[in-house]
This record gives structure tokens, C-alpha cells and sequence, in this order.
């Protein structure tokens, strides 16, 4: 990932040392959107129609997971061929929402398991004209220790 | 049977396959085949309602009027429903509603597709607040990566196996063979579809159902003019669930990128699966223990095991321990797709929840030559599509 790198998509998620997924938070109810809410409130009880950003927590526990072993059809843009599978985890986050993303390189499916804890990093998605192109993902926390094992 | 029940006069349907045709001419073939089954000339029929199709233009996008002019125009109302995998459903409720009503007296209800080949991806062009364009983009998540979700689950908390998968497919594989309207007819093993590639961990390709052409129509009259003209050897259509999810839906549904959050309003009792069986069993005034029959979505195997949990034909994590024990085997306790289901025909999106409708119809007439489930009182239907659309449908004898 170079210092050029942007997000594949603007405001979804915050970049640096610690990326966050940003959601929005309803003024009047509290729930919390990811992808972000605006104009009106989805909460049935709720007639809110002002949101303020909010950062999601980063880590989570792991609801299920897969892995893509064919290339996906476009808008899929591929960063390599040939083709490289990824993993991919939908993870519970501590506001109660599940949130999908692909699992951080270099892990699989056999490095995950549901009810594990995972945790938000940024990591290139694909390369175009303007250079790397980020996305969040999901990259299993592994207890000191439990590395050397593996 | 209540006083909001409709009787089922006849039902049809076109082979599944990959014909390469236009999806009219299944859809004709299918509603010529049905009208037939119904002894009732198309002149007779006051509604006709389509199933749209999302692939096929804009005769597709209004699929109800395309069809009755393929018939030729008789002066019939029209409507056209879409509501992704429960088109058919939606389509099939619309006409019930207007009988019910008394608006109508007897309808035709349609639904066809030409598919194409491989994943089935997002239309052309950038629809950066599309949350199915967005999941390819952003994600590469295709369908059966969804699929593979609720699998993995089932494995990591109820101990199912990737050969309990396989086991559904073999199944589902001999339920079909005589069905002729199923694409595959041909019986697999389980090392046959644990020697198939994986597609997306833990499934493989024999566990996830293709995509088919077909077609399927069902017609529907009112109770007084099914015994006034003596038609449709008493099947009933009791209750049609088309029911929408309860906010927060928490369960990861295709296409979204997330789920509700559970912030401001805890999640309710039922999950939206559930709900929508829950719903038709209310309507129709029976309990799961009545059923004698379900057809429900295998887009993968997997899922045929969720959906008996979500009907409640059996308990949470136990759809398993049935499969093994052969329950839900043409011949035990509560046989499940007996037509072949998704696994042997394929989906063909408008008219998958209309041919549900169609097998049941024939199981309790008595009809379904070399898959017939002996003494079949009632039967139910489930699928789920895209955005918060899902139906089960209650029929009985």
C-alpha cells in the first residue's frame, strides 16, 4: 500500500494506525447505520432525520466466514492474475450489527472460526490509474503465543 | 380451510433446462399447460398477473401484460409483481386478493425466465448506492458466498458436516429423477459432490443450484366457481405469507453489505425466516405437525436444512439429525422437495415460487408420478429473495 493509496470508496472508513468503519448514529433514537443512514431513520418507532458520524468499534466477534475460490464477475475489479482467492468474514460488532468484509491478506478460512475475535485493518482492494485503491477487512486476532503454534 | 382459502383449478409448468429460448414462449407453454390442467378457456379468465423478470427488457419488466398479449388479448386485468425469489408468490397473493375481494373471478398467474450462464451478477453500469452493485465491488461477495455463511454456521454450532450437505444433494438427486420437469435427472453420491470443487468453503459446486430457464402458472378461482364448475380436485390454497422482516433484522441477508443494528430496539423474538413460516401457519390455521410435505429453496444444500428449522419441522440445529435418519426422504416422516427441489431444476427466479406451488398441488392431488408422498394432506412452500422479500405458501386437500 503506498502513501497515494485511497479508499475504493470515500467515508466508509477511516485510514492511519487504528481504521475504523464509519458509520452515522440517529440523533433522536440512537441506532447506529453501517453504511451510513441519512435523511430519514429506518427504526420503525423512529421519525429522526439528523445523523451525526460515528466510529464503529474495531474489533468484533466472527458471525460466519467463506472464501471466493472463483473469481468474482465484474463490478469485481481483481488485483492479480491470475486470480488469487480471498477469505471473507462477516463479523459482529459490540453495536449489535454484523458487518461483511474480506479477510486481511495472507489469512484463510482455516484461520477462522465463529465466535472468534476479529479486527479492522486497510489493505489494498485493487490498483487503478490513480494508484492503490483501499478497502477495510477483517484479520483474525491471534492471542500471543498462539502465532508460534501456528 | 377458512373463508379466505382459494381453490388451485390447474397448474402447468415448462421443463427447466437451458433452452435458449425467449422466456415468453415458457411462459406460454407453462399457462397453455395450466389453463388445460384447469378444463378453463383463456377467454374465461378476468386477471392475469405476471411474474417479472429483471433479464429480459422491458417485456419482462411488464411480464403480466407481455403474456396476455402472447395469449392474445382477451380484455383481462393485468398486473405484474416482483419481489426478487418470492415473485411468484407476490404474483400468486395479488390474484388470490382480488378473488378474495370478489373482484375477480378467475386468474392466471405466470411466471418465466431465460437465464444466463455462471454467478448470477449485478446489471451493467456504476450504481455506487446499490447495495447489490456495491457487494461485488467493495466485497467480491457473491451469491453462493452467502450461501456459504449459513453453512459454516451450521457446521461451527451444530456440528453439520460437509457430508451432511452432500447427503441433501443425494436426496434431493433421487426425489427429481422421475420429476419431468427437472433440468437434472441423474443420481449423485456423496463423493460425487465432495469431489466436486469448492466454490466457496464449505460448499461445492454440487452443493449450490444452478441457474435454469422455466416456467410455471398456477390458476387460481374462488372457491364458489371451483364447485360451481366441479374443478381442481379440492386443493385449496390456505395462506400466502409475503411478510417483510421486523426491524432490527439481524440475520446477514444477500445482497446487504451489514446487518440492523441492535443500538436503540432489541431484536424480536422470530428471525425473518422464521417469520415468514410463522405467518403462513397463522393464516392458514394449522401447526408444523400438520404438514405432510414442504418444498423449500435449496439454493444450497445447506439451506434446505435451515429452512426445516425455520418452518419448525424441527427444532434449532436439529434439521441434521432428521436428514441422517432419512425423515425427510420420500417415504419418511416429512419429506422435503420431493420434486428435486432447487438441486434438479435449477432456479429460474419469477417462476421458482410458482413451480413450489405447482409440486405441492400435484402431491396432494395424488399426482406426482415416481415422487409421490402417500397420503399428503398439506403441503408448504418457503423461499427468501433479495431486500426483505420472502413467501410460504399453505396448501391442503
Amino acid at each position: 500500500m503506498t502513501d497515494t493509496a485511497t479508499p475504493a470508496i470515500e467515508g466508509w472508513f477511516t485510514t492511519g494506525p487504528a481504521p475504523a468503519l464509519v458509520g452515522t448514529r440517529c440523533t433522536t433514537c440512537g441506532t447506529v447505520f453501517f453504511p451510513r443512514a441519512s435523511g430519514f431513520c429506518r427504526n420503525p418507532a423512529c421519525d429522526g432525520e439528523t445523523f451525526e458520524d460515528t466510529e464503529l468499534s474495531r474489533r468484533g466477534t466472527i458471525w460466519s466466514y467463506t472464501d471466493a475460490q472463483y473469481q468474482p464477475p465484474a463490478p469485481y475489479v481483481p488485483s492479480a492474475d491470475p486470480y488469487v482467492p480471498f477469505a471473507i468474514a462477516a463479523v459482529e460488532l459490540p453495536e449489535g450489527l454484523v458487518v461483511l468484509g474480506q479477510v486481511a491478506d495472507g489469512y484463510g478460512v482455516a484461520d477462522l472460526h465463529v465466535g472468534a475475535e476479529a479486527e479492522l485493518v486497510v489493505e489494498t482492494l485493487y490498483v487503478d490509474e490513480t494508484g492503490d485503491r483501499t478497502i477495510w477487512r477483517w484479520k483474525p486476532v491471534v492471542e500471543m503465543g498462539q502465532e508460534a503454534d501456528q | 380451510m377458512s373463508a379466505h382459502d382459494v381453490a388451485v383449478a390447474g397448474v402447468g409448468m415448462h421443463p427447466w433446462g437451458k433452452w435458449g429460448k425467449h422466456f415468453v414462449t415458457y411462459g406460454v407453454h407453462a399457462a397453455r399447460a395450466a389453463l388445460a390442467d384447469s378444463g378453463i378457456a383463456w377467454q374465461d379468465v378476468d386477471l392475469i398477473v405476471g411474474g417479472e423478470t429483471v433479464r429480459n427488457g422491458y417485456g419482462g419488466y411488464v411480464a403480466g401484460a407481455t403474456f396476455a398479449q402472447a395469449l392474445g388479448w382477451n380484455g383481462a386485468k393485468v398486473a405484474t409483481s416482483y419481489a426478487a425469489c418470492a415473485t411468484g408468490a407476490q404474483a400468486l397473493d395479488t390474484a388470490r386478493a382480488r378473488i378474495l375481494a370478489g373482484l375477480s373471478e378467475v386468474a392466471l398467474v405466470v411466471g418465466a425466465d431465460t437465464t444466463p450462464k455462471g454467478f448470477l451478477a449485478p446489471n451493467a453500469g456504476e450504481r455506487w448506492d446499490d447495495p447489490d452493485w456495491l457487494r461485488f465491488r467493495l466485497l467480491g461477495m457473491t451469491n453462493p458466498a452467502y450461501f456459504a455463511l449459513y453453512a459454516r454456521r451450521r457446521m461451527d454450532l451444530y456440528g453439520a458436516t460437509q457430508e451432511d450437505f452432500a447427503r441433501v444433494k443425494v436426496k434431493n438427486a433421487r426425489h427429481g429423477l422421475e420429476n419431468p420437469n427437472a433440468r437434472y435427472r441423474k443420481e449423485v453420491s456423496v463423493q460425487d459432490v465432495l469431489s466436486s470443487a469448492v466454490v466457496s468453503d464449505p460448499l461445492h459446486l454440487l452443493d449450490i443450484c444452478a441457474t435454469s430457464d422455466g416456467a410455471a402458472a398456477v390458476v387460481l378461482c374462488s372457491t364458489e366457481y371451483a364447485a360451481r364448475h366441479g374443478l381442481g380436485g379440492g386443493v385449496r390454497i390456505n395462506a400466502i405469507s409475503t411478510v417483510t422482516p421486523t426491524f432490527p433484522n439481524t440475520v446477514m441477508d444477500m445482497p446487504n453489505l451489514s446487518t440492523d443494528a441492535t443500538t436503540a430496539v432489541a431484536p424480536g423474538e422470530l428471525t425473518f425466516k422464521e417469520s415468514i413460516g410463522a405467518a403462513a401457519y397463522e393464516e392458514a390455521g394449522i401447526d408444523p405437525s400438520d404438514v405432510s410435505l414442504a418444498e423449500v429453496y435449496d439454493l444450497s444444500t445447506a439451506l434446505e436444512l435451515d429452512w426445516m428449522e425455520d418452518l419448525q419441522l424441527c427444532k434449532r440445529g436439529e434439521a441434521e439429525v432428521l436428514l441422517r435418519a432419512g425423515d425427510t426422504t420420500l417415504g419418511g416422516r416429512i419429506p422435503v422437495n420431493p420434486s428435486g427441489g432447487l438441486g434438479c431444476f435449477g432456479e429460474a427466479v419469477p417462476a421458482q415460487a410458482l413451480a413450489q406451488v405447482c409440486e405441492v398441488t400435484w402431491q396432494l392431488r395424488g399426482r406426482a408420478t415416481g415422487r409421490q408422498v402417500e397420503g399428503a394432506r398439506v403441503g408448504v412452500t418457503a423461499n427468501q429473495g433479495l431486500f426483505g422479500h420472502g413467501s410460504s405458501v399453505v396448501l391442503s386437500v
